[in-house]
């Protein structure tokens, strides 16, 4: 990625010059400056010292280890769940029913059209008993909401193959469906199903108005609960909360680029 | 021969609709134990459809397929051994070339060691041994085939199945890759359906030519026989060049260009379409204008042979005759030639009086 940006810096730059480099600077800032000010307020004390206490006071509190488990399990399932269904999905799209595509996307496009509350209050209308008293009953909730990301990033991966040829060879060859997902499809569209992991952890770990509603204390519930009696703590978790997710997203495009490089030497030998 | 060696591949009364389309309309097609039979057709003939319901890619409306004597209609794709060859390039792009080839032995359970070990003797057969470890964007068109073909043969299928399997490659690999893949099959000895619309590839490759239009099998026989003796009218334009002349019947002559010919029996009706091979028509330098002559309009080179397009100095149809081109010298365009059809390789168009 970082690659990516210099060759379009250094080629565009010499037009655009000063402008270009403004921009850039300008978005850099935007991003930078309120997450510097936050790490800022989270380590600063009234007096103008600086500790770590904030951290030291979250990480200690029982509630931090409890709210990170369920968002953890919440995450992981969320992600076997909605790409589980998406990528047998979007593949028999492709193969069989390309016109059925458009109408599945709208589906897709729904959880971002209807209000949360709207979802929330007809999901817990629409559950099991058994499923409204388990914390995994969130994991249906977060699949539908994940639907759009993760239906965008699959398609763009699908279409990049010739995913029809390939299907029908490897059924001819005797594959069953299961081995044509596992050893087929899913390895040749590696880069997107770790796109569609990365937004779906993403969104369970920030997901707010669904869980709050239903009353399970997921890492940003929590976050919220402690913000109203300790500023500096919830703005000390949100500050890990993006560190942490940075750091998932380094390590799913680092193995991206593993693969990639493995290919290149192939090449050059 | 046993019969179930005679009619290995029994294709019997097959029917597939798209839509309003027949894409196939009652298809009979048997193949003996270990032949090569092409199937030959302009595109949107049917013969593709025939071969993905053969390989059980896509299922028929009606009619019955069997292979070594069992019914396999029902039969789904993965269970029915069958290699297959793409016409789209169709390696699959996160394995290398001998891991491809080992692909169909691996989803059948056989062990790495032995699964890789066969796997690089069919690499050797199709000749990439050297390059077992790359992938197929690191291949030439023509390599990744050979691989698709090694791949299709590493499962030993009942049936070997080439859908088009040149067509994306130049010229020279193809005819060099024709010849390969006929070798293959030869030693080998897997029965095998070849599905294309190059007339050449067809012929200079199968045992039996089929010719299929509108869905049906419009005649199979050797390649020789299809072109000298075509059934129909529609397998007569098809295979080869044909000259369609204006002509009338009557007795048992054919009277054409002005000349009285002998046809091959059948035809009926006073007015016809005489047709006629490019080769079987003689030309020489000629005096007055009659109704034996033409003058030449274009003279092109093809090599051994060259051929004239001329038109008729009475009726103006533009005909074809192709001649050695040591002989073409005195054919430039402009010059009045007089025409001789040699007479047994005439046809007549049954059908044809629209």
């Amino acid at each position: 990625m970082a690659q990516k940006m210099k060759i379009k810096t250094s080629t565009v730059a010499p037009r655009l010059g000063f402008g270009l480099n403004a921009w850039l600077i300008a978005g850099f800032l935007f991003f930078v400056v309120p997450m510097f000010s936050a790490f800022l307020f989270s380590i600063q004390l009234g007096d103008g010292t600086y500790t770590l206490g904030a951290y030291q006071r979250m990480l200690s509190d029982p509630g931090f280890g409890e709210a990170i488990w369920i968002s953890a399990r919440l995450a992981i399932f969320t992600v076997l769940v909605s790409i589980g269904l998406m990528l047998p999905t979007v593949t028999w799209l492709h193969i069989r029913a390309q016109r059925l595509k458009r109408v599945v996307e709208f589906i897709t496009l729904l959880p971002l059209i209807i209000p949360p509350v709207v979802i929330a209050l007809g999901f817990l209308g629409s559950m099991p008993l058994w499923l409204k008293d388990s914390v995994y009953m969130l994991v249906f909730a977060y699949t539908v909401l994940t639907l759009p990301y993760v239906f965008r990033s699959l398609d763009n991966g699908l279409n990049a193959i010739d995913v029809k040829t390939l299907v029908d060879a490897a059924r001819g060859l005797g594959a069953s469906w299961r081995q044509v997902l596992v050893s087929i499809i899913g390895p040749n569209v590696k880069s997107s199903i770790y796109g569609a992991i990365f937004l779906a952890v993403a969104l369970v770990l920030g997901e707010f108005v669904i869980s709050n509603l239903l009353l399970w204390s997921t890492l940003p519930v929590w976050m919220a609960l402690v913000g109203m009696s300790d500023p500096e703590g919830a703005v000390a978790l949100s500050v890990m909360s993006l560190v942490f997710v940075w750091l998932l997203l380094m390590l799913l495009s680092s193995f991206d680029r593993k693969r990639k490089v493995r290919i290149d030497i192939g090449g050059v030998s | 021969m046993t019969s179930n060696e005679k009619n290995y591949v029994d294709m019997q009364g097959l029917q597939r609709n798209f839509g309003d389309v027949a894409a196939l309309d009652g298809f009979n097609l048997q193949i003996q134990k270990g032949e090569l039979v092409a199937l030959l057709g302009p595109s949107g003939c049917g013969k593709t459809t025939a071969l993905r319901l053969l390989a059980g890619l896509d299922m028929p409306d009606g009619g019955k397929i069997s292979v070594d004597g069992k019914d396999i209609t029902n039969i789904p794709a993965n269970k029915r051994e069958m290699g297959m060859v793409f016409q789209a390039y169709s390696l699959f792009p996160n394995l290398t070339a001998i891991e491809n080839v080992a692909f169909g032995l691996k989803v059948r359970g056989q062990d790495t060691n032995s699964r890789l070990k066969k796997a690089g003797e069919l690499l050797e057969l199709v000749g990439l041994s050297t390059q077992a470890n790359r992938f197929s964007h690191q291949m030439s068109g023509g390599q990744q085939q050979r691989v698709a073909l090694a791949r299709a043969l590493a499962i030993e299928p009942k049936v070997l199945l080439l859908d088009e399997p040149l067509s994306a490659l130049d010229a020279k690999v193809r005819t060099q890759l024709r010849d390969e893949i006929r070798r293959i099959q030869i030693e080998v000895g897997t029965t095998t359906l070849f599905v294309t619309h190059d007339q050449e590839e067809a012929m200079a490759m199968a045992d039996r030519v089929g010719v299929m239009s509108n869905g049906k099998l419009e005649q199979i026989d050797r390649p020789n026989i299809v072109y000298s003796s075509p059934t129909s009218a529609f397998v007569a334009s098809f295979v080869g060049a044909m000259n369609r002349l204006p002509a009338k019947l009557d007795a048992s002559k054919v009277h054409t260009l002005g000349q009285s010919v002998a046809h091959g029996g059948g035809a009926s009706g006073s007015d016809l379409v005489a047709l006629i091979r490019p080769e079987s028509i003689e030309v020489s330098v000629g005096k007055t204008s009659g109704s034996k002559t033409g003058s030449v309009l274009a003279r092109s080179f093809l090599g051994p042979q060259t051929r004239l397009t001329i038109v008729t100095s009475e009726t103006k149809t533009n005909i074809h005759v192709d001649l050695p081109s040591s002989e073409a010298g005195p054919f430039a365009p402009g010059t009045l030639v007089e025409l001789k059809i040699s007479a047994p390789t005439l046809l007549t168009d049954y059908r044809v009086k629209n």
